[in-house]
């Protein structure tokens, strides 16, 4: 068996810096350009419509659409060829059966050669609802992934992974702003879910590099960083491997719907298993985490 | 140790195999009830429609500040309190003058723990209204557990309301919840199209019958309505002949004189009387009939009606007499309901949902599957087969548990495939680094799995965190994603320890003898 060795700690700086401009261009977008939010952050009605009869077009359905005062609509294709997604934000009052008046109007004047596959219609109070309670969300966990270090490991552990996980979810979200892709419930959860799996991949390294701690006192963190990466790299790299293998199937097979959160979460994996090994252990390293760091622990 | 009693395989083989049996329990239907379980469907699978809803309380609150006033005035009156200038203001409070030398008398009646006329909730240790003095000003306000109270009456009213009018449309196996105290939630699986549910519960159905009259001094009041369809507006008596409350049944019906469909109605007891009496008076006059603030019709009284029966004519098609008939059967809501979230996903895409899901979830299982066995040859078809039967307790736990599949539910299925394997992975990467300075195979394979453990158990529990905080602020599908990823770390670990240690324990026995064993 061959062993790795690659000198990981020699870039710790130059990626540090390419990491920071990822991060510093990433708020930039969300501060200028900002996220697409969808039905579920913003509140307005979203209408998956298959058409039956091939005469229906965007341009008739957007012209047929923007006759109703429905404010500002945007109709796109969705997947498949005769599969339309049209989404627009009433402002004035919504009475509970509009979805049907919209349906009735359609057929005047497109016909009826088409069915709604989903509507989805989300108030304004439960859209700022659902937003605040993702925004939640989020921070709730990375609260508990920030406490749950520190409570197994130290507090110079925690804020590593903790950097690791804003690494992650800002530059995931950076391009979700720079591609104008939709922001709703889904990815939320993909968010999430990265946490979860950007943590458990610092968490791999993180508790090798504990362990050598203990076992190597002449060791300094630079080069012992290097050596824990380098002995769990091609775990590492498998389980990268096989989690982007299920993504990616879902990505291409798992159907439209999909689509956005397995892009995230795919984004999120790229992302959490290199700053596993760029940002999380580089901080460890200027934080001079020694053995006397651990000892300390075992010691109270 | 790598060893593992009879016993200890025995209860492993055996809750292996329940699980597997539940998991097939989905294909095949069993006689026992037990037995027979199947994974649910969420909406966006089967199709159906996600509704939810707001109770408007304002008018609920306003019409108990009226009742209040009204009580107030019976009240001064048997208690022989003098007041002055009792007045509803801005539809909040209650405002009166009292007499100075009745102010402690009076404060006292409302602050005391027996009141008669501010009832004491010893629960929230709050009355039904705070009360403020200035000098002889007294100023009642709904305290704020009076509001939840009214709230929760009129949740539980409308609740019962929603539920009566969903079941005589008979959709299956509808869910109506309550959520917080001014919502409700209404999940219709497998209604393609909710327009029809929509439109009677976005009807308040508040019906009255009072007489149309042209003079505007009547002692009960009067206002202006429109008719239905905005033609024409008549003036109306405020004084109620007959409301829904007093009818007993209703059902659409043909008309045979005129050829018009109209909706009949038997009326209650007290219903019979006053609409009998009235009718007696009042012929020649037109009564009319008014549903949420507008008039269906007004017809000229004949003769009088006794019977205690009688029908509501007004331009109805045979849909709409019948609707209107199922609300006046189910009773009328006590305050408007607005829908402020809809989600309806149509039968067919949810069946393409499915479609798309399982293929996906077959690729990815067989891209990670190749991936293992040409990665670790023997011991990858060793995790192989563990992650097939992982699947299988998965899948098994949530049909025993009978849970719901969504489509990220799926894809939380898919992902725990990919990332399953990450235990073994540790454990065989570990097993690989003992190899090198332990020549004894037993004794490397052992330590490899208890050395791994500690980084196999922290990066599940992060995982783990994170599908618990998504299960409990998700909601709908995005619940089902955190349920399978969540139920999917524990049955990773129970694979991993039990099954795949096991299996790994029989060949090493075997073979540990061989060179390069991994």
């Amino acid at each position: 068996m061959t062993k790795t060795n690659i000198s990981f700690n020699t870039f710790y700086k130059s990626f540090n810096i390419f990491s920071l401009i990822l991060i510093i261009i990433s708020l930039f977008l969300l501060f200028f350009k900002g996220l697409n939010y969808g039905v579920d952050f913003k509140g307005g009605t979203l209408i998956e419509l298959r058409a039956s009869d091939a005469q229906i077009t965007i341009s008739n359905l957007r012209k047929s659409l923007l006759n109703m005062n429905l404010g500002d609509v945007s109709v796109k294709k969705f997947g498949n060829e005769n599969d339309f997604l049209i989404k627009f934000e009433k402002k004035s009052e919504i009475k509970n059966d509009f979805i049907g008046e919209i349906k009735n109007d359609l057929i005047k004047s497109i016909g009826n050669g088409f069915n709604f596959r989903r509507v989805e219609n989300v108030g304004p109070k439960v859209s700022s609802e659902l937003l605040r309670s993702g925004i939640i969300a989020i921070a709730l966990s990375l609260t508990a992934m920030l406490l749950y270090i520190w409570i197994r490991f130290e507090w110079q552990f925690s804020l590593g992974a903790l950097l690791a996980l804003f690494h992650d979810i800002i530059i995931t979200l950076g391009v979700f702003s720079l591609f104008n892709l939709e922001i709703n419930l889904s990815i939320v959860a993909a968010v999430l879910t990265i946490v979860g799996y950007s943590m458990n991949d610092t968490v791999v390294i993180f508790d090798r590099v504990r362990e050598n701690l203990m076992k190597f006192s002449d060791i300094k963190i630079f080069e012992l960083t290097n050596i824990s990466i380098n002995e769990t790299l091609s775990r590492t790299i498998i389980t990268s491997i096989t989690t982007l293998l299920a993504l990616l199937s879902i990505y291409f097979f798992g159907g439209e719907i999909l689509k956005g959160f397995s892009l995230a979460m795919i984004l999120g994996v790229v992302f959490g298993t290199y700053s596993s090994i760029y940002i999380a252990n580089p901080i460890l390293v200027y934080l001079k985490v020694s053995q006397k760091t651990i000892l300390k622990e075992s010691k109270n | 140790m790598l060893y593992f009693s009879k016993i200890k395989i025995l209860i492993i083989s055996i809750f292996t195999l329940v699980l597997v049996y539940f998991t097939s329990s989905n294909f095949f239907k069993a006689d026992d009830n037990f037995f027979d379980k199947n994974i649910n469907l969420g909406l966006d699978l089967q199709g159906g429609s996600y509704l939810l809803l707001e109770i408007d309380n304002r008018p609920v609150v306003t019409q108990k500040l009226q009742n209040t006033v009204s009580i107030l005035r019976k009240y001064f009156k048997d208690k022989k309190i003098k007041y002055k200038d009792l007045i509803l203001k801005n539809d909040n409070s209650i405002e009166f003058l009292i007499n100075e030398n009745q102010l402690d008398f009076v404060k006292d009646k409302f602050e005391d723990k027996d009141s008669e006329i501010n009832p004491y909730y010893s629960n929230y240790k709050s009355h039904e209204f705070n009360l403020e003095t200035f000098n002889n000003l007294f100023v009642l306000k709904l305290s704020k557990y009076g509001l939840i109270e009214i709230k929760n009456s009129s949740l539980d009213q409308a609740l019962e309301i929603v539920r009566r009018r969903i079941d005589e449309v008979g959709t299956n196996e509808p869910n109506i919840l309550k959520r917080g105290n001014d919502r409700i939630l209404v999940e219709l699986p497998g209604l393609d199209d909710p327009m029809r549910v929509k439109n009677l519960l976005g009807k308040t159905a508040n019906l009255t019958f009072r007489f149309i009259t042209q003079n505007t001094e009547e002692t009960f009041g009067t206002e202006k309505l429109f008719f239905e369809d905005n033609s024409e507006e008549a003036i109306v008596s405020k004084r109620i002949i007959l409301s829904g409350d007093n009818i007993l049944d209703a059902k659409p019906r043909m008309d045979n004189q005129n050829n018009e469909t109209v909706v009949s109605f038997t009326l209650d007891r007290v219903g019979s009387k006053r609409f009998a009496k009235a009718t007696t008076s009042g012929i020649g006059k037109r009564l009319a009939i008014i549903l949420d603030g507008k008039i269906v019709s007004a017809p000229v009284i004949r003769s009088a009606i006794v019977g205690g029966s009688g029908q509501i004519s007004g331009n109805f098609t045979f849909q709409s007499a019948t609707d209107l008939a199922l609300l006046l059967r189910s009773g009328a809501l006590p305050a408007p309901l607005n829908i402020i979230e809809e989600r309806t996903v149509g039968p067919d895409l949810g069946q393409d949902s499915i479609k798309a899901g399982v293929i996906a979830l077959i690729i990815g299982f067989l891209l990670v599957i190749l991936f293992m066995f040409v990665k670790y040859k023997i011991f990858g078809f060793i995790a192989n087969i563990t992650l097939l039967i992982n699947l299988f307790l998965l899948v098994g736990i949530l049909t025993l548990f009978e849970a719901t599949l969504t489509l990220p539910g799926i894809a939380g299925i898919i992902l725990t495939v990919g990332m399953a394997v990450d235990a073994n992975v540790l454990i065989f990467e570990r097993i690989k680094e003992e190899s090198v300075s332990e020549k004894n195979k037993i004794i490397a394979f052992d330590s490899g799995y208890i050395k791994s453990r500690t980084a196999i158990l922290d990066a599940n529990i992060t995982t783990l965190i994170a599908a618990v905080i998504l299960f409990l602020m998700g909601s709908g599908p995005i619940k089902g994603f955190s349920l399978t990823l969540g139920v999917g770390i524990f049955t990773t670990l129970f694979s991993v320890y039990f099954l795949a240690r096991l299996l790994t324990s029989l060949y090493v026995a075997k073979n540990k003898d061989k060179e390069n064993l991994i």
